[in-house]
């Protein structure tokens, strides 16, 4: 697997969604037989790769959301990590 | 950056809609005491159990059974699961999967379907299921890759379709399976009925576990495989269930909330139903969920054991079921005074004389 490059618009691998918990308050990833409880940024960029939103808008719209710059390193690493344990596709 | 599962809330719910199902299998976990259909809830009562499985944390359901496809409301549960944001699998024979149905399930939003294969052979798995059923099976996996849905199968491994294992991961990759459970038989229900005949030798299954390892290899990521253990055969217990109401639920066609689908077969516990309990009462506060959490209750040798926190004592319905006391040490545990049960068992298969199995057929 090559890393990402910021045109790639990431989707969640089907049939994998996210889900709000309000019993925990935090979003889970949900896959076949399998459910991850997500922290807060994790969840955050997640929900933003639908396929239709390339990574620069994605990097774009989290900066604006918290109101900070440089979130670029991080957010591409995650996405790295993220396709690596099978939640992403291209 | 991602959080780890924590005990206190269930992710999954198992609904076991009825216990009719078309198929004999005589390796079923169902209990020997199937439901009837007039003691099944009601399509209302499914709803509510979904409704409050959903306020409870659940974030996954299986609707499972026997045959759930044999409830005609299903589609409407499937519906109801989607809308609440649970993701929906469907564990199914595939007999009566028509073209009809699965367009209905597909437009209520079923995320992926289960599907049961008996063995490579129409013949062999025929007989297993005590049913013609190989052939409607197949169909069934046309249709759901046709319709685009994530196609994910199973199979029980035992005496007698172990030395098809290669065959049958072929099959199942052929038919567009993305995923697949090998599935060593466990002893609970029909299977625990029939074990002398369901039972492997050694040497068949250490000849099946390495046809496995080299199709991991042949196969790459074209097909997820995964080994379920025969535990028989281990040394130590399996972590049954993740630990008692630690991770899930299910709820019995009947409406009784259990810890997994083997335990109704616990007789010293008291499993309360959803038409008079609140789901949430059930998991957090009754005593049959509470009964096995924690390490409390643990007797010797589990209680000072540094295994406990691993496999959480092993299976309480095997406990249960080989020695009368459901607080025991799993008896698959070689560190447990009764290993002694499970040694004989697997004493008597590997001098016993082979032949073509008599099983009590689940349901006959």
């Amino acid at each position: 697997m090559s890393s990402w490059t910021l045109s790639e618009r990431p989707r969640l691998r089907s049939p994998g969604r996210l889900k709000y918990d309000k019993a925990r308050q935090s979003d889970l990833l949900l896959l076949p037989e399998r459910v991850v409880e997500l922290n807060e940024a994790a969840g955050a960029i997640l929900w933003l790769c639908d396929g239709s939103r390339s990574i620069t808008q994605l990097i774009r719209e989290l900066e604006a959301k918290y109101g900070q710059t440089g979130l670029e390193d991080d957010i591409v690493e995650f996405l790295a990590s993220a396709e690596e344990r099978g939640w992403l596709e291209r | 950056m991602v959080g780890e599962m924590t005990a206190s809330l269930p992710y999954a719910l198992t609904a076991e809609l009825t216990h009719r199902c078309p198929l004999h299998c005589p390796y079923c976990s169902n209990p020997i005491e199937l439901q009837k259909r007039e003691n099944e809830l009601s399509t209302d009562e499914w709803l509510s159990v979904l409704e409050q499985a959903n306020d409870l944390g659940v974030a996954q359901v299986h609707f499972t059974g026997g045959e759930p496809l044999l409830r005609p409301d299903l589609e409407r549960l499937v519906r109801r699961a989607r809308e609440l944001g649970l993701y929906v699998n469907l564990i199914t024979s595939g007999i009566g999967l028509t073209e009809d149905r699965l367009k209905h399930l597909s437009e209520a939003g079923i995320d992926s379907i289960q599907l049961s294969v008996q063995a490579a052979s129409a013949e062999l798995a025929d007989s297993i299921a005590g049913f013609r059923s190989h052939e409607l099976k197949r169909q069934a996996a046309q249709r759901i890759r046709e319709r685009g849905l994530p196609l994910h199968m199973n199979v029980v491994l035992h005496r007698a379709n172990l030395h098809q294992i290669e065959e049958i991961i072929e099959l199942c990759a052929d038919w567009g399976a993305e995923r697949l459970e090998l599935a060593n038989a466990q002893y609970y229900g029909w299977a625990l009925r029939n074990v002398y005949e369901l039972l492997p030798r050694r040497e068949q299954l250490q000849a099946a576990e390495a046809a496995y390892k080299r199709a991991l290899e042949r196969f790459g990521r074209r097909i997820e495989l995964i080994w379920i253990l025969p535990d028989y055969y281990e040394d130590f217990p399996k972590p049954c269930m993740g630990g008692w109401g630690r991770l899930s639920l299910t709820v019995a066609p009947d409406g009784r909330v259990l810890p997994c689908t083997a335990s109704s077969d616990i007789r010293s516990l008291t499993f309360e139903n959803v038409k008079e309990r609140e789901l949430g009462w059930i998991w957090h506060d009754s005593p049959s969920f509470n009964a096995y959490r924690g390490y409390d209750w643990m007797p010797e040798p589990c209680r000072s054991c540094e295994r406990r926190e691993l496999d959480y004592g092993g299976c309480r319905c095997q406990a249960f079921q080989l020695t009368g006391d459901a607080r025991a040490t799993d008896p698959v545990c070689v560190r447990s005074p009764h290993r002694g049960i499970v040694a004989d068992r697997v004493g008597s298969v590997e001098h016993g004389k082979a032949g073509t199995p008599d099983y009590a057929y689940r349901g006959r």
